[in-house]
């Protein structure tokens, strides 16, 4: 767990001190209702006749706590902030901005890198934080019952003594909460198997911005009608405020063991990897790096990697009878490919070896450069061609990059390294990030795997889809919130939503 | 109507004047109003990459090309949709999009999820004759709002689906099942519990109060490699030591048996009508008792509910209020769909208005 901790707070350091302070992207926000800001003492009274007195803040010293997530180029603090302790006074909190026509952004860790959680300046900020008890666990019937202000990892904490994990795992574990994975649909690196939030997601309390509250779901599988908690996963705090969460809970596997594998060109590990899931294996994790990456991750942790082209570190679960037979299997497969390397862990302290280096790469990538990640996803197929693609867009625009992604999914997380002293690097390298995330759409894969779109990819989303194709996911934000009143100014382009955003500010 | 491409899809719904009807295999066997629209005409599959393990077909695809075409490589759609012209005394070829629009997913659904979990992107025709397109062909995405579980189950009321992208995986190598005979109801449903709560992978939990012979039988499957599937049905049977436990290693055999399960061919032919209520596990065999049913079959270790019923049960004034719903799969005088509370289903009514603005989508079908 420490090796994760380390790395997710390196990763979280360099990569928002890197890339986003600099203007060349200014990301554009709305004006603010200047009604609404005109009205906030009378906001703030409202919201503490319906909220304990520690649970309304705003004091502008102390709003600043709360001026961005964790895309900390972007900044500004809210109107208020509210931090309720139960749905009823979510409900409550809602129905008065409702009444008022305030926007609400609610948040949970502020972990996002999207920028999913950044508050507008009219905006009542509505952290779900101190909700974070366990409501209930059930090992019979496999699920705890969650307040979704409740982190990530502690969910497992809450049941692994009893032999079961809540699968999801993004490396942001130690922070993150349940509402933010929720609103983001995250992922982890044991997504090849076990899926991401949406496929471990039972159900739901949600409050409307109107302040209806509703259960979506529950301790039962699939909808009667239709599949509103599928719409509400991955839906980023735009349709409603979720409080509470019925997740999927498994029982720890045996045991997992790594193999590592290193080859000479990209293209071998690629077709390596489609030949072992061709051939029925299902592996929990496969990670791919490249030559940047390794070189990087062996200056900085000296795991002991080959230096090579690329390298595949793949884990396999069970008894330790099945590990044999799974990792016989891919063994027997990586060697047609001719490996210049394959490494088996014979005990755990080998196995944390093999992982090592895997898990400080962005860290030593942080040590070495600036970088900036991006989180597209290909079909793995078209791995090789990706590759080589960003390859020679490298020497075009003159910036490295280093490649570490979830081979199995195809989810790539490319880091683009520069100079932010540099004048105009970070410019560049923001063109290419561009290009690299189109390409990514160009070969039938799409701008984000598991970030989310927030401000950050909102004007990318035309690259990906057709008008009609937003207006579809904008018609669902009608129906949710038809005065736009929830997180308005995300995911999509604010030229596409601004007739809807203004008809809101129209209506008071 | 019978469209060959998205594009004259797209006209005909544009244009069309009253209801629509839409029929993929029309294995439903129900009409409703309407002129029929028939998606047969839009076949074929037209991207499979083994290696990336998606495929990508057009809605009127026949689910058997599908399977062959996985079949050839190994692979299998692991969320087990059934077949359901026995149970419905229907004929006709089930298509993929059919599947997709009714979300039918089968045993395996309790380990690996459900047809929507396998769904990565859609293509489809709205009520007013617009094309969209989401999701799309790779294993994560959070693009936008996923819209892809929305269409998964709603039935033909949301829009036609044209494309559907699905996620594939392999066949494992064997099967294996672990069978208990005898048990109650009750203690068939604490016994499923235990096995899924396990770390052997159970893929499969099915109960069967009155199995082939005439006895109760608990089913148990484990897939996968020989030597791991030996290994863990020895350890599942070995959670039931003091129980009635054989375990079945003929994989031809473990197949029939889940197939007879997957598709309830024990209601075959028989009278009545067929509910299907998706209930939390632990609490289904206090639960069905309340339906009085004249044959019952449990999978999902116990969250989804078989009910064969004499003809005309209001099988949910009998349950009252539970956590989960009810389904009339082969009867009328019901409403098929369970019917929401009012804030869902002033939601769903907002979403189908927007959806199909003039109603003309299978008018009639969920509420
Ligand atoms: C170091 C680091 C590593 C990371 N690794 C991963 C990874 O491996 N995989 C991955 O998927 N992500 C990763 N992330 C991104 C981030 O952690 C996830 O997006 C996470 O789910 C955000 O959770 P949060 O509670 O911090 O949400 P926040 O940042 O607070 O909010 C995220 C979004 O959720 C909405 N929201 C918050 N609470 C609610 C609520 N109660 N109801 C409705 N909407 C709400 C917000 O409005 C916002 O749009 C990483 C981030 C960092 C900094
Ligand atoms: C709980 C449950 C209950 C079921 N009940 C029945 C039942 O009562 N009767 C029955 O025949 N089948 C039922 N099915 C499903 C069905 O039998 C199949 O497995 C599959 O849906 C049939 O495919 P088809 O092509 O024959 O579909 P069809 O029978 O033609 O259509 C099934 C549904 O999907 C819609 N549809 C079909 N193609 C498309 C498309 N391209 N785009 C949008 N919508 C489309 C139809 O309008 C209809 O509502 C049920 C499934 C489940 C899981």
């Amino acid at each position: 767990m420490s090796l994760v901790l380390n790395f997710s707070l390196a990763y979280f350091r360099v990569l928002v001190i890197s890339f986003y302070q600099f203007g060349g992207y200014a990301m554009q926000m709305p004006t603010p209702d200047a009604t609404v800001l005109s009205r906030k003492a009378g906001i703030v009274a409202r919201l503490q006749e319906v909220l304990p007195r520690d649970a309304v803040i705003s004091d502008e010293m102390e709003t600043r706590a709360y001026e961005c997530d964790a895309l900390t180029a972007y900044k500004c603090p809210p109107l208020a902030v509210v931090l309720p302790a139960s749905t009823q006074e979510v409900s409550a909190v809602l129905k008065v901005c409702h009444e008022m026509g305030v926007p609400v952004v609610p948040r949970g860790s502020g972990t996002s890198l999207a920028g999913g959680a950044l508050p507008t300046a009219d905006c009542v900020l509505l952290g779900v934080a101190r909700m974070n008890d366990v409501l209930e666990t059930d090992y019979a019937n496999r699920f705890i019952r969650v307040q979704t202000g409740r982190t990530n990892l502690s969910v497992t904490g809450a049941v692994e003594a009893d032999g079961f994990f809540y699968a999801p795992d993004p490396s942001s574990q130690l922070a993150c909460a349940i509402a933010g994975n929720i609103a983001m649909n995250s992922g982890g690196a044991h997504c090849l198997k076990y899926g991401v939030t949406t496929n471990n997601l039972m159900g739901v309390t949600m409050v409307q911005m109107d302040g209806t509250i509703m259960e979506i779901g529950g301790k039962h599988l699939d909808a009667g009608g239709y599949d509103l908690l599928g719409l509400i996963c991955g839906s980023e705090g735009q349709l409603g405020v979720v409080t509470e969460a019925t997740l999927r809970i498994l029982p720890k596997p045996e045991g997992a063991r790594p193999v590592l594998m290193g080859f000479d060109a990209n293209e071998v590990a690629g077709a390596c990897v489609a030949d072992i899931i061709k051939a029925g294996v299902l592996p929990v994790a496969i990670e791919f790096m490249d030559r940047p990456c390794i070189e990087a991750t062996e200056a900085f942790a000296k795991a002991g990697y080959p230096m090579c082209e690329a390298l595949l570190i793949i884990e396999v679960e069970g008894s330790p009878a099945e590990i044999e037979e799974q990792l016989a299997l891919i063994l027997e497969i990586a060697r047609k490919h001719n490996p210049v390397e394959l490494r088996e862990a014979k005990d755990a302290d080998e196995a944390g070896r093999i992982w090592l280096g895997r898990k400080s790469a962005f860290g030593a990538m942080g040590q070495i450069n600036d970088y900036m990640c991006l989180d597209g996803t290909i079909p793995v197929a078209e791995l090789p061609y990706v590759l080589r693609r960003i390859g020679e867009m490298s020497k075009e625009y003159g910036l490295d990059v280093a490649n570490v992604f979830h081979a199995g999914d195809g989810n790539m997380h490319p880091l683009i390294l520069f100079d932010a002293n540099k004048e105009g690097d970070l410019e560049l390298c923001e063109a290419f990030g561009a290009d690299i995330l189109r390409l990514c759409v160009e070969v039938g894969g799409c701008l984000t795997g598991e970030h989310g779109v927030g401000i950050e990819k909102r004007d990318l989303m035309l690259d990906q889809f057709a008008p009609a194709d937003l207006e579809a996911q904008m018609a669902v934000k009608d129906v949710f919130d038809p005065h736009w009143l929830l997180n308005p100014a995300k995911v999509f382009p604010l030229a596409a939503s601004e007739s809807r955003r203004s008809v809101a500010l129209a209506a008071e | 109507m019978r469209p060959e491409t998205e594009a004259e899809l797209a006209d005909m719904i544009a244009s069309a004047s009253g209801p629509v009807c839409v029929r993929g295999g029309g294995t439903r066997g129900v009409s409703l109003d309407g002129s029929v629209l028939e998606t047969g005409g839009l076949s074929g599959i037209t991207l499979y990459e083994p290696g990336s393990l998606t495929l990508v077909a057009q809605s009127g695809t026949p689910l058997a090309e599908i399977e062959a075409a996985l079949d050839a490589e190994g692979q299998r759609l692991a969320f087990e949709p059934m077949d359901h012209r026995g149970l419905l005394g229907t004929s006709g070829a089930p298509t993929i999009g059919g599947v997709v629009a009714a979300n039918v997913s089968g045993p395996r659904r309790v380990s690996v999820g459900a047809c929507r979990d396998f769904v990565l992107g859609v293509r489809y025709v709205d009520g007013a004759g617009t094309i969209v397109k989401n999701g799309g062909r790779v294993m994560k995405n959070v693009t936008g709002y996923d819209l892809v579980k929305l269409m998964s189950g709603s039935w033909g009321t949301l829009g036609v689906l044209t494309e559907v992208n699905l996620k594939v995986l392999p066949k494992p190598e064997t099967a294996a099942c672990v069978l208990i005979d005898g048990l109650s109801d009750a203690d068939a449903v604490q016994a499923m519990a235990k096995a899924l709560a396990s770390p052997f992978e159970v893929s499969g939990a099915a109960h069967i109060p009155v199995g082939l012979d005439g006895h109760p039988v608990t089913m148990l499957r484990i897939e996968g490699f020989a030597g791991s599937v030996a290994y863990r049905s020895d350890q599942v049977a070995g959670l039931f030591g003091d129980m009635a436990v054989r375990v079945e290693r003929d994989p031809a055999a473990v197949a029939k048996g889940w197939a007879w399960v997957r598709d309830v061919e024990a209601f075959h032919g028989q009278p009545g009508d067929v509910w299907r209520v998706s209930c939390t596990p632990t609490g289904a065999a206090e639960l069905a008792a309340t339906i009085g049913a004249e044959a019952l079959l449990y999978d999902w270790g116990g969250g989804l509910v078989w009910a064969r019923v004499a003809a005309g049960t209001d099988v949910r004034a009998r349950l009252g209020a539970f956590d989960g719903h009810a389904t009339l799969v082969r009867g009328s005088g019901q409403a098929k769909f369970q019917p929401e509370p009012a804030a869902i289903a002033a939601l769903s009514r907002g979403l189908r208005l927007k959806f199909d603005p003039e109603g003309i989508l299978n008018t009639g079908l969920m509420g």
